[in-house]
């Protein structure tokens, strides 16, 4: 059996919960055991880097330093802490004073870090680890007809190459794809939602979102699905005050690119959370609806 | 009293300490030097989401830090306006890590106190490492929240019908979560803080001040 260790980050456990919920049970019901890190603690996410190199990857640290005594690759979920951790790595990595000044840091706690755990992304996972072939295999409905716009945002592609193209990233296109869908042409796939932007500069975010949400409908997609909390709680949560804004007709569902597998895979509205999304797509309801075909 | 004088060429006192203490963070950078071998294209302003509303942009940054006009990038906005979507970083043809240079120049803005006023990052921050330190966890609505009555209590009410979404949803909790062993967090967050990573001591010096292309040479 496959296993990994699974940081879910504070987001997932506040109103992320659906991206949570939903991740595990797609990896639960694809066969792969997630074992939550015990007693983790914030990445630091981008304000800590702002203030001190030594702070900020210490505290990312930590959670890397508990992960290595499970000998496992580590995933996580949340695009910010996925950078995050990969950047302390890499800036531990490429700086030995800095590295061991952050474990001397750690020592004092009792823990060691030896720079082993890599971090992963569960898109990653899926496509490179598990692979298609097999999840072709664990399909119990099709999700043909529906229009998808695949929107990646910028951490998992960016900065650094991790496991798809930085500029025209295909790995969830070719998922849905597999799985019945249209990948529409999307070019905002990797545009920025604008982060922090709609709590402290909300008219420069909402330039943005109305970007990102206007090449969806312009392609005609019944829906778009992210693979970050912070994206789809910007995209989905404005969308009226963009409406009045650029005077335009937008209202298009926002999902966890995992709810979205998960209908595929034939689990159901509660284990994938989907009631607990804002805006609601009729088609998806439908599929969700059918009868999970069993296999032959 | 001699006066002191200021050659061509020559960076006043504090431009000349502020250059300092950037120059010997970008170190720490990985690939940070790569800063020197910008050729001033303009991928980075081009290639920026919010580009348009700075009142510096990227490239201008990096001749203005040329030009040892360094209390001027702090001042800007745009360094507080930049969402580190690595755009830049990502099509620099000189693989210029800049997002990573725009968090150097914030440390080096907060540790000399100089925010921008229009943009109040800086108190989202604050409210955020104290959540960290106390907790070890964050909780995105008591962030909001804090946040809020610090900056703008009434222009926080725009968000109350999302936090209302959010709560007919179940998705929103008040309750802050702790982990286990906050002692050892608090610990590392201390220590860590003690070390700074060790800064040559600012020697003004005739060339080490020049401005323009030697500054980068």
């Amino acid at each position: 059996m496959m296993e990994y260790t699974y940081y879910p980050g504070c987001s997932l456990h506040s109103v992320h919960k659906p991206y949570d919920i939903s991740c595990r049970a797609v990896f639960k019901a694809l066969g792969v055991n997630l074992i939550e890190l015990e007693d983790w603690n914030c990445c630091g996410a981008t304000f800590y880097m702002s203030i001190d190199e030594v702070t900020s990857i210490a505290v990312a640290a930590r959670n890397l330093a508990l992960a290595e005594k499970y000998e496992l690759d580590l995933i996580a979920p949340c695009s910010s802490c996925f950078t995050i951790l990969n950047k302390a790595n890499r800036f531990m990595k490429s700086n030995e004073q800095l590295f061991l000044n952050v474990n001397r840091v750690l020592n004092e706690v009792g823990l060691d870090y030896k720079l082993s755990v890599r971090v992963r992304h569960p898109l990653d996972v899926l496509i490179n680890d598990i692979g298609l072939e097999i999840i072709k295999l664990k399909i119990k409905k099709s999700l043909n007809g529906l229009r998808i716009a695949n929107y990646y945002g910028c951490q998992i592609v960016r900065p650094d190459k991790y496991f798809d193209d930085r500029e025209n990233p295909t790995s969830m296109d070719n998922l849905f794809e597999m799985l019945g869908a249209k990948s529409v042409y999307y070019p905002a796939k990797v545009k920025c939602c604008g982060g922090m932007l709609p709590t402290v500069k909300e008219e420069i975010a909402n330039d943005l979102i109305f970007e990102i949400l206007y090449r969806a409908v312009e392609n005609k997609a019944d829906l778009i699905v992210t693979t970050c909390p912070l994206c789809q709680m910007n995209l989905e949560a404005y969308q009226k005050k963009i409406e009045d804004k650029f005077k335009e007709k937008i209202s298009i569902p926002i999902y966890y690119f995992t709810q979205v597998l998960g209908v595929a895979l034939g689990l159901n509205e509660d284990e994938l959370a989907i009631n607990k999304n804002f805006i609601i797509s009729e088609k998806l309801k439908k599929i969700l609806e059918e009868t999970p075909v069993e296999e032959l | 009293m001699q006066r002191e004088y200021i050659f061509p060429g020559q960076l006043i006192q504090y431009e000349a300490e502020l250059k300092h203490q950037f120059l010997s963070h970008v170190e720490f950078v990985p690939e940070g030097e790569r800063i020197k071998q910008c050729i001033q294209c303009g991928t980075c302003t081009g290639s920026c989401p919010v580009s348009y509303a700075m009142d510096i942009t990227p490239r201008e940054i990096i001749a203005l830090f040329r030009a040892g006009e360094i209390k001027k990038i702090l001042n800007s906005e745009a360094i507080w306006l930049c969402v580190s979507c690595y755009s830049c970083q990502t099509r620099c043809p000189q693989q210029i890590r800049l997002t990573d240079i725009f968090y150097v120049l914030k440390q080096i803005a907060i540790r000399n106190k100089i925010f921008s006023k229009t943009i109040k990052v800086h108190k989202l921050r604050e409210t955020f490492l104290k959540m960290l330190n106390d907790y070890g966890r964050l909780n995105e609505a008591l962030l909001m929240i804090k946040f809020i009555l610090k900056t703008n209590p009434l222009k926080g009410l725009v968000f109350l019908p999302l936090a209302t979404k959010l709560m007919v949803k179940g998705r929103l909790s008040f309750k802050s979560e702790a982990i286990k062993n906050k002692k050892a967090l608090k610990l590392i967050i201390k220590k860590s803080e003690e070390i700074s990573l060790p800064v040559k001591k600012f020697q003004p010096a005739y060339k080490e001040d020049a401005v323009g292309y030697k500054a980068i040479s």
